[in-house]
This record gives C-alpha cells, sequence and structure tokens, in this order.
C-alpha cells in the first residue's frame, strides 16, 4: 500500500493579507512529516513564489502539494489571463508586475525563476485567457 | 527527559487555557483539567508564565539563600535591573543597594554587553560568517531557532552571551590576579526571564551550552530588598558601563552598536518567529544582522520584571539621554584582544533541534498526516481550546497520536448525543429524554 498525503487550498487573488499562509501550513505539514530541513526550506521558497503569483498576477486559483514517500509534488492553477510568452516570463527580472505591486515589495521579475531554482522538475504550461499551471517536483 | 525551569502550581491551575492559545511552538495542552508542557518542545519563553491570569505558571530560580554556598560572591544584574527604579536612584545607589545584600562584588552585565556590541562589528566584518548574522542574546529565539528553523542554525553568532563574557571575565581577574579557587566563587546572575535561567542550569538536554554563571536569581525576587535598601544605602563607586551597555535591556540596543549595517531587531516571540519565516524563505537578501527578542520591548519584558515594560524603556532612555558622555576602561585594543583571542566565542556549537516528526518512519507519519487531516474535517474549526490543545489541528495531531480522544471535543460530543437521540425509538415512551 502507498501512502500519499493531498491538501489542496484556494488562493484569492489580490488579498495580500492572507498571502503566505498556504506555503506556510504546506512548510509546517512537511516538518511534522519529518521531511529533510533542506529541503522542506526549497518547497517552502518555491511555494511561496507560487502563492505570490497567484496573489499578484492572477484571478484567483489554487496550490495543492502530494507528499509521497519519495518526493513531494507542488501544483498550482490559476483562472487566468495566462502567460504569452513563457520563455520571456521565465526571464529573471522580467515582469508584468504593476508599478503599485512594486512599491509593495514584490514584481521584482524573480518568481518563476526561483520556483525553476528551488525544484528539481519544473513544468509550466499556459492558456491565455484561460490560465497558468505549474507542477513542480521534489525529490525526497 | 529534558528539564524546564518553567514549571505549574497545579493548585492554582483552572485549567483555563490562556497558556494553550499564547503558547508560541504548541507546546501546552490541558489534561485532566490541569495544564502540562511537552518538554521537547518548550523553549522556555516565559510567555505561559506572562499571560496565565491564576499565577500558575512559575518558573525555578535560586533564591538569595543561594549566596551561603560560596566564600566569594559577584552579582552580575541585567540592565534591565536598573530600569525598574527611579531614575532619582543613580546607577551606583541601585548596585550599592544590590551588593549590600550580601554580595561581595557587583558587575554589571552591562559592561560585558559593550565588549560583545563592538565585537559584533568585527564579527560582520569576518568573511566566514552567514548572512544575516542572527543575534544570540535571546536564549528563547535561540532555542526557537534550532527547533523551527533549523536551517538558520549556521546563521547563529558564536559568540556567547553578555552574561556569559562578564561572568567569563569576573572569573579570570579573580583565580588569575587574585589567585582565588574557582570553586570558592559564586557568580550570580540578576535575571529579567526564565530563559536565561535555563541556560544558566542547563535545564534543557539538547541547549548544551556551558555557562560561566553559577546561579540565577530572579529580578522580581530581589527587587523588594534593593527598594527597602534605597534610601539609606551608603553609595559606593561600583558603575562600570555606559548608557550603551545599559540599551542592552531594551530591543534594538544591540543593533545600536552596529548602525552603519543593515540591521532589524524585532521583539516579542510571535513577530520574532514570522520575521525568521521571511529570513528562512530567503526574502530579506540585504539583511547584515537580525535581532530577535522573545519578549514585548526586550528584556524589559521579561516575566520576572516588576515594572511595565514601555516605562522601563523610557527610563533607559532618560537615563542615555543624561549619560551621554559617559566612558569606561573599555578600549578599542582591548576588545580587539577579546575578539582576537577567541574569548569571547562560545564553548560548545549551537546544534539544530528539529522538533520530532509525528512518527520516525516517514511512510507512517505521511499515512498519520492524512488521518490528521480527516479528523480535522470532523472538527469545528474554531479553535475554542476546551479539548485541552491549543487549536483544531493540534487537537487532531492528538487523537491520531494516542493523547487525546476524539470525544474531548465538545462538538463532536454534542453531535454524538444528538445521533444517540435521534436513533432511539421515539415511540418507546419508556425513553428517558421523553420523561418531563
Amino acid at each position: 500500500m502507498t501512502n500519499i498525503y493531498e491538501m489542496e487550498y484556494n488562493v484569492d487573488n489580490r488579498d495580500f493579507v492572507v498571502a503566505g499562509d498556504v506555503s506556510r501550513i504546506i512548510k509546517r505539514t512537511l516538518q511534522r512529516i519529518g521531511v529533510d530541513p533542506k529541503i522542506i526550506r526549497r518547497i517552502a521558497i518555491a511555494s511561496y513564489e507560487a502563492e505570490m503569483n497567484i496573489a499578484i498576477h492572477s484571478q484567483g486559483g489554487k496550490i495543492s502539494a502530494k507528499i509521497d514517500s519519495d518526493k513531494v509534488v507542488v501544483c498550482t492553477q490559476d483562472y487566468g489571463p495566462g502567460i504569452e510568452d513563457i520563455a520571456l516570463a521565465m526571464t529573471e527580472g522580467w515582469s508584468t508586475a504593476s508599478a503599485e505591486i512594486r512599491e509593495m515589495g514584490f514584481g521584482a521579475g524573480m518568481g518563476l525563476p526561483n520556483m525553476k531554482k528551488c525544484s528539481d522538475v519544473f513544468e509550466i504550461e499556459s492558456i491565455v485567457p484561460q490560465g497558468t499551471k505549474i507542477k513542480m517536483t521534489f525529490w525526497l | 527527559m529534558s528539564k524546564h525551569s518553567v514549571y505549574l502550581d497545579e493548585e492554582k491551575c483552572n485549567g483555563c487555557t490562556t497558556c494553550l492559545r499564547h503558547c508560541p511552538t504548541e507546546a501546552c495542552r490541558i489534561r485532566d483539567g490541569k495544564a502540562v508542557i511537552i518538554s521537547d518542545r518548550c523553549i522556555d519563553c516565559g510567555e505561559c508564565i506572562r499571560v496565565c491570569p491564576n499565577g500558575a505558571r512559575k518558573a525555578v530560580t535560586d533564591t538569595v539563600d543561594i549566596l551561603k554556598k560560596y566564600k566569594y560572591k559577584v552579582a552580575i544584574p541585567s540592565p534591565t535591573l536598573i530600569s525598574q527604579f527611579k531614575t532619582e536612584f543613580s546607577i551606583n545607589r541601585i548596585l550599592s543597594a544590590l551588593k549590600s545584600i550580601g554580595f561581595d562584588e557587583v558587575q554589571e552585565m552591562a559592561y560585558g554587553a559593550e565588549i560583545l556590541g563592538e565585537a559584533i562589528k568585527y564579527e560582520l566584518r569576518n568573511a566566514n560568517v552567514q548572512k544575516p548574522l542572527i543575534s544570540t542574546a535571546c536564549p528563547a529565539v535561540v532555542r526557537m531557532i534550532q527547533v523551527r528553523f533549523p536551517e538558520l542554525v549556521n546563521n547563529l553568532m558564536t559568540l556567547d552571551l553578555p552574561m556569559e563574557i562578564t561572568a567569563r571575565i569576573v572569573r579570570k581577574r579573580l583565580t588569575e590576579v587574585v589567585h582565588m579557587k574557582d570553586e570558592d566563587i559564586g557568580i550570580i546572575f540578576i535575571t529579567p526571564c526564565a530563559a536565561k535561567t535555563t541556560t544558566i542550569h542547563h535545564y534543557i538536554s539538547w541547549d548544551n551550552s556551558k555557562s560561566s554563571v553559577d546561579a540565577a536569581i530572579a529580578i522580581s525576587d530581589i527587587y523588594p530588598d534593593i527598594l527597602h535598601r534605597l534610601k539609606c544605602i551608603k553609595e559606593e563607586e561600583l558603575q562600570h558601563s555606559t548608557s550603551r551597555g545599559l540599551q542592552w535591556a531594551q530591543s534594538g540596543g544591540e543593533s545600536s552598536f552596529i548602525s552603519d549595517k543593515q540591521i532589524i531587531s524585532v521583539d516579542g516571540i510571535h513577530n520574532v518567529i514570522d520575521v525568521l519565516d521571511e529570513i528562512e524563505g530567503g526574502r530579506l537578501p540585504e539583511l547584515d544582522f537580525f535581532e530577535g527578542m522573545s519578549c514585548i520591548g526586550g528584556c524589559v519584558g521579561g516575566c520576572f520584571t516588576v515594572e511595565n515594560a514601555y516605562i522601563a524603556k523610557k527610563r533607559i532612555y532618560d537615563r542615555a539621554r543624561e549619560n551621554i558622555n559617559s566612558k569606561n576602561d573599555i578600549t578599542d585594543e582591548m576588545i580587539r584582544y577579546y575578539y582576537e583571542s577567541g574569548f569571547l566565542d562560545r564553548y560548545e556549537e549551537i546544534k539544530p533541534m528539529p522538533e520530532k516528526p509525528i512518527h520516525k518512519d516517514f511512510k507512517k507519519a505521511i499515512k498519520m498526516m492524512d488521518d490528521i487531516s480527516k479528523v480535522e474535517k470532523a472538527l469545528p474549526g474554531i479553535n475554542c481550546g476546551s479539548c485541552g490543545s491549543p487549536n483544531c489541528k493540534a487537537f487532531a495531531e492528538d487523537v491520531v497520536r494516542g493523547f487525546a480522544k476524539e470525544e474531548d471535543c465538545i462538538f463532536v460530543m454534542r453531535e454524538a448525543i444528538k445521533n444517540l437521540r435521534n436513533n432511539m425509538d421515539l415511540s418507546d415512551k419508556s425513553c428517558w429524554l421523553w420523561k418531563e
């Protein structure tokens, strides 16, 4: 029998008061299960970026984390507007964030590159205007 | 099993759940109507002592009787002690009153703090130091990092606490210059909090720090004795600190030594957790130095203080303004010598001590987490604490691990009674529910 634990949370757009909570819950759960702190740190950073991306750029979405005996998979899905040029979006420093968002200290264009850097496998697909899906795998 | 300086006075505890809701590490539970501490999780921050409305939470400290144990007694008062008294009493007067209680010598912690504060500047120039450098001045914060932020242990400063450095300087002088026997010397810290008492007495098995201090007396215990002596005491010249050392009693005091760097000073253990989370997440990359204090306001907010933290802070500010040009014998050469010779270093390395997972077998832990979320779904999610666990999630974990039963939740219980009533044969007129 394989044991898998899965959790899923909604992320509202532009709700900066609670943004960051989901990645905190994921981090805490991984700590309680006993995942290596070094891997937890990477997962926490990547899921925080993913959560912020949904809150800042999308119409809202959800994050799920699946914990298996050999890997943790974090998936995100949002409800649009989608990314036109993924290669460009993956460039460090490139951002579509508004001046207002930048003033709040976000939108430095490091979100997607950071997520890719932290995860072992990074998959992204996006359809304009439906939305973006990201799957990040972390080997344990 | 680990021992703690924080303990419970069972007679006074009425199981009210206040400590439960405030404990930053979820170490409190109410079992059979009384509070209990989960030893592995408690970091001795003293938050429960502060919030307990019944005065049932206490901490072990030494009494003045400890002085009888030693031939030569040295008091090391925390600068917080000074802040407990009105500024009309000079620092020399307060220290003289303290000494007259039965000490042979008084040496302020503020003195060691001034040396350490300057040494942090050298440490920040050290290329091998991982940024941000994290202050170790608050033992509760250090233990929090060991348990919850094991990845940040390498950022902890390797220099010891100001109270340790002061004690080391005193001990070195007494043994090497005055040729006293080490065992004859009793160095007693006058402490604002339980966290430092724990360090001195090595209460926690995983807190492996060795201490040069022999005992700790709570400020609140010695305060009345000092107060009585203040008016009539013959004043001696005992002050060796300047206003800079005094600053260590409050949040930001340590950071004030390194004002040319990117620093952040955070007080209150819940705020400390939030900012450490940001640091661990790599979201404060520009930061050079992090100073975290478990108590609100810093040590002036310690659980053994008698004065309101903000009033205490104001007094430190007022005293600093009066003594703005005060000087002592600490020189740059001295600080450099202490720093380079390793005199200020901790005796033992601080090790990560991540809290134990729900099960030592990883696969079983995953299965248990699944069970926990199933139990949690049936709970009301209002985190009332009536079950004896701090919140519904923690309760679900306690149930799955066998430390609590689902019926301990009054909402689950109410639902069960309702179902029982609905399933009863209502035509049976002998049922007690129908008897009026």
